[in-house]
């Protein structure tokens, strides 16, 4: 490391709270996503708003690249780090500032874990809606670069749709105010829509240092009802009936006989493992709308040729067939030595096509596929199950989920629905841009960034590496954090 | 002017570095600062280019009436949650909340900040042009004219959201993505057809309020929602003073406050919306409230003078300042038509967090949107810069300097 950048570093921090010996950085080598490993020139974690400009300003002024980092749990790769920069962590940046009921909102630093906002203001009858799977362990400003969603999004939206203001700040250190003039909770801004364009970009535009939330009532009552279908299609065609009926669940979740025989087999949900397919469809609301609409969707599915309906009779069985859904992704861990997650959307007319199309690329590459799949918003996470000990089959698990992605594509979705483009996606994005999207992507990139030092080489892929791209370099393997439900 | 076009047109314009003013309905001219540059028409971009209601998504060309979308939607029993306003005539004149001798009041209000088209070419475009004086002839139906002058990518360009908003999204939160047209000249899919794609920057929704000045809007895809199955509204006497009703928890989907007086929409199944206003009180009112109110055509809105839009935390307290004041979204947005000084009136609502823009009725202030700090509006400036390098597109609508 350069002497006088590390000067600076030591000048803006506290001793604690810069790393720089091999073994304190190997930690943060990698995020969710550990098939890419790198370790740091340093990791800082600085403790106050002074802190992390100063950092800033160093990084600045010696041209070191700086990727910033939550809870490291994403499943892109957005965290890696880069071998010639630094990490900053926002960890440190965990106190709950405010929690305003009056104006349904609670104003937080990055680093808080997106489960301790609902945990905070439970006792109010308020919660913050969006639940992605790492929600006990990923944290705010994570969610706001990456634009987490979770099982809800189709009634409650992503954290887009949940954020009233950010704190940011810029490469030169320069704290900027988006969405909010001082306070809080005024539903719209003057000017461009920034707040929009900050959330998801994966780090590459400036650092978030606070975060306002939405929070919302939590609903009187919430009842899900699981339905068995001895086709996928048949499945398929039965949200659509749903949708169509005019019913707009809180969740609304497809699994197929693999998924549901492995998710029974470890979490004993109860599910009908002869099914071809499941869907579990939860509403929420008042206690009468409730009441009327599971009528509604009860006769739905029977008339969609459902072949067997059954509502949650209590609180315990709802968690209990969530338990199933939540549990898909170790449950598939426990029956293949590897799986390798997908994150592809589409619009959900295609669901019979492009399931028909995984079918048959599983029985080309020769490896199996459990679909798991966010039938409410066409969020499909198809898990290739292979084994990394056999040279062969990693590659083939590659080749597959490329072919899944262009497929995607192909029929009007995206290559990644809610874990980010990363680096683990850089060459599916190539599939989806045109050279002069991404140009112009680049060119918002240096609006903001004109040194590329924020998180370079994520989110967004050159036009050279896509114009070079002759194969794909996508790895995937075993997710870290175990004790993480993935949904 | 067809797609094709149009993209020549503008590539022309680029080559030349002549500044447009992007226009299709011209509803929402009177809203922004004045555009100067060629008028560029896009209104012939027009069409639904797909919608599948078991999808919730609708695609559409930008220049595509409002009103024609809007149709299809309910057609299939479903809507846009934001309840996008038209700004155009009542539906039928001489009925309901807008009275007709109103017009020549907001047709006052409109010309202040509007491209000033040649003479020749306003005369062209006199048919479908809410200025022309056609437009205010009984002999023509007002209703096909008016609801058809407003379109999807006005909507988008101005980003205003109508009652719902609070409890159903805004604009932005809707779209999903946009065919753009940016100012190299380049056409952008960014975004897309679905409601879940982290793939990319979100420039679809940077384009929502942007007034144009990012680019040609060509096509935008969005999500729509399932209309409730029973809406009600209800009026309550509040004395004067700040409503105070408690409505928390309860499935409102609209509120005004005007003159004494409380309006609630609820909206939900109809059992509940019926316990619901049970538990409320309050006495049955005519739900034309909110278009009126969305549209402006309510009597509070036929004014000559300034009219703010304030947008404020909705706890935030009264504004105590001068004026007439009707009071939106739960407190969020709140209408205030005084001759108070858009510095002292801005100093105030910036205190209780909010910003206010110079609605209507804004000769002679400059300032018509709240000011940008400076580091704020120079990265404003290098994000115009990024998508329009050339500065073609609605020059100085939003703020001179963009």
């Amino acid at each position: 490391m350069n002497p006088a950048f590390l000067a600076d570093l030591r000048a803006a921090l506290p001793a604690h709270a810069l790393l720089i010996e091999a073994e304190a950085l190997r930690p943060y080598e990698c995020d969710g996503l550990s098939a890419y490993r790198q370790v740091p020139l340093a990791v800082c974690l600085p403790e106050t708003l002074e802190q992390a400009q100063a950092v800033l300003r160093a990084c600045r002024e010696h041209r070191v690249p700086v990727v910033a980092r939550g809870a490291g749990t994403g499943l892109s790769g957005g965290a890696l780090p880069l071998a010639d920069g630094i990490v900053l962590s926002l960890a440190r940046f965990n106190r709950i500032l405010e929690i305003d009921p009056e104006n349904r909102l609670a104003r937080v630093q990055p680093g808080v874990r997106n489960l301790a906002i609902s945990e905070a203001v439970a006792h109010l009858g308020l919660y913050y809606a969006p639940d992605p799977s790492s929600q006990i362990a990923c944290s705010i400003g994570g969610n706001v670069a990456e634009n987490s969603g979770g099982v809800h999004c189709l009634k409650y939206g992503l954290t887009v749709h949940n954020l009233l203001a950010l704190k940011v700040l810029t490469i030169d250190g320069e704290l900027l105010e988006i969405g909010a003039c001082g306070k809080p909770g005024a539903l719209d801004s003057p000017g461009y829509d920034l707040l929009a364009l900050m959330t998801g970009s994966e780090g590459l535009l400036g650092i978030v240092v606070e975060v306002s939330v939405k929070l919302l009532l939590k609903p009187e009552r919430a009842q899900v009802v699981l339905a068995a279908f001895d086709s996928v299609e048949t499945a398929g065609a039965a949200v659509a009936k749903i949708i169509g009926a005019g019913l707009l669940p809180a969740g609304l979740e497809m699994m197929d006989n693999l998924s549901i025989r492995a998710a029974e087999d470890f979490v004993h949900a109860g599910y009908p493992v002869d099914a071809a397919a499941i869907l579990l469809c939860e509403l929420d609301g008042s206690n009468a709308e409730v009441s009327e609409q599971i009528l509604a969707l009860r006769e739905i599915l029977l008339a969609a040729g459902a072949v067997e309906v059954r509502t949650a009779e209590d609180e315990a069985q709802r968690l209990k067939f969530w338990a199933g859904r939540k549990g898909a992704f170790p449950a598939v861990g426990r029956i293949s030595p590897d799986y390798y997650c997908m994150d592809g959307t589409i619009p959900r007319r295609h669901l019979a096509r492009v399931l028909g199309r995984i079918g048959e690329l599983s029985t080309q590459y020769g490896l199996r596929v459990a679909n798991v799949f966010h039938a409410g918003d066409g969020n499909l996470h198809p898990l290739i199950l292979f084994d990394a000990n056999r040279p062969d089959e990693l590659h083939r698990a590659e080749a597959f989920g490329t072919d899944i992605l262009k497929l995607c594509v192909e029929v009007g979705g995206t290559v990644t629905g809610e874990h980010g483009i990363g680096v683990e996606k850089l060459d599916a994005a190539c599939s989806q841009f045109t050279p002069e999207e991404l140009a112009q992507f680049h060119a918002i990139k240096a609006a903001f960034d004109p040194d590329g030092l924020l998180n370079p080489g994520k989110a967004v892929p050159t036009l050279h590496r896509c114009a070079e791209m002759g194969r794909m370099h996508v790895h995937g393997g075993a997710l870290p954090f175990p004790e993480l439900p993935r949904f | 002017m067809e797609e094709a076009e149009l993209i020549e047109r503008v590539k022309q314009a680029i080559a030349s570095q002549t500044p447009l003013c992007i226009r299709a309905g011209g509803s929402k001219a009177f809203y922004g600062r004045a555009c100067v540059g060629e008028a560029l028409d896009v209104s012939g971009l027009r069409g639904i280019v797909a919608y599948d209601p078991t999808e919730l998504v609708i695609t559409a060309r930008a220049g595509t009436p409002l009103a024609e979308i809007e149709a299809a939607l309910a057609a299939n029993n479903q809507m846009l949650p934001f309840e996008p306003p038209h700004f155009s005539p009542p539906p039928q004149a001489g009925e309901g909340l807008g009275q007709p001798e109103t017009w020549p009041a907001l047709f006052g209000g409109l010309v202040g900040g509007l491209v000033a088209p040649p003479e020749r070419e306003r005369e062209r475009e006199s048919s479908s042009d809410l200025l022309s004086t056609n437009a205010l002839s009984p002999a023509l139906p007002q209703r096909g004219r008016g609801q058809n002058a407003a379109t999807l990518g006005g909507m988008v360009a101005t980003g205003l959201s109508g009652p719902r908003r609070p409890w159903g999204g805004a604009v932005r939160d809707a779209v999903l993505g946009v065919k753009l047209l940016n100012g190299r000249g380049e056409v952008l899919c960014l975004g897309g057809q679905v409601m879940k794609n982290v793939a990319g920057y979100d420039v679809s929704r940077l384009m929502v309020g942007a007034m144009g000045t990012l680019g040609v809007l060509l096509e935008v895809s969005i999500k729509v929602l399932p209309r409730p199955a029973c809406e009600r509204t209800l009026v309550f006497e509040t004395g004067g003073r700040p409503a105070n009703t408690p409505t928390s928890g309860m499935p409102v989907s609209a509120s005004l406050e005007l003159d004494g007086r409380l309006y609630l929409r609820l909206s939900a199944s109809s059992r509940c919306v019926e316990m619901a206003a049970d538990s409320l009180g309050g006495e049955a009112a005519d739900p034309e409230i909110w278009a009126a109110a969305r549209d402006q055509t309510l009597p509070f809105f036929q004014t000559d003078l300034p009219l703010w839009r304030i947008s404020l935390p909705p706890a935030a307290p009264s504004l105590n300042l001068p004026g007439s004041e009707l009071i939106e979204w739960n407190g969020a947005q709140r209408w205030l038509i005084s001759e108070l000084p858009a510095k002292a009136l801005r100093q105030r609502v910036g205190a209780l967090g909010g910003h206010a823009t110079l609605f209507r009725n804004h000769a002679g202030v400059d300032e018509v949107f709240q000011p940008l700090q400076p580091a704020m509006l120079a990265l404003h400036q290098r994000v115009k810069q990024a998508l329009d390098p050339h500065a073609v597109f609605n020059p100085g609508r939003l703020y001179p300097e963009l």
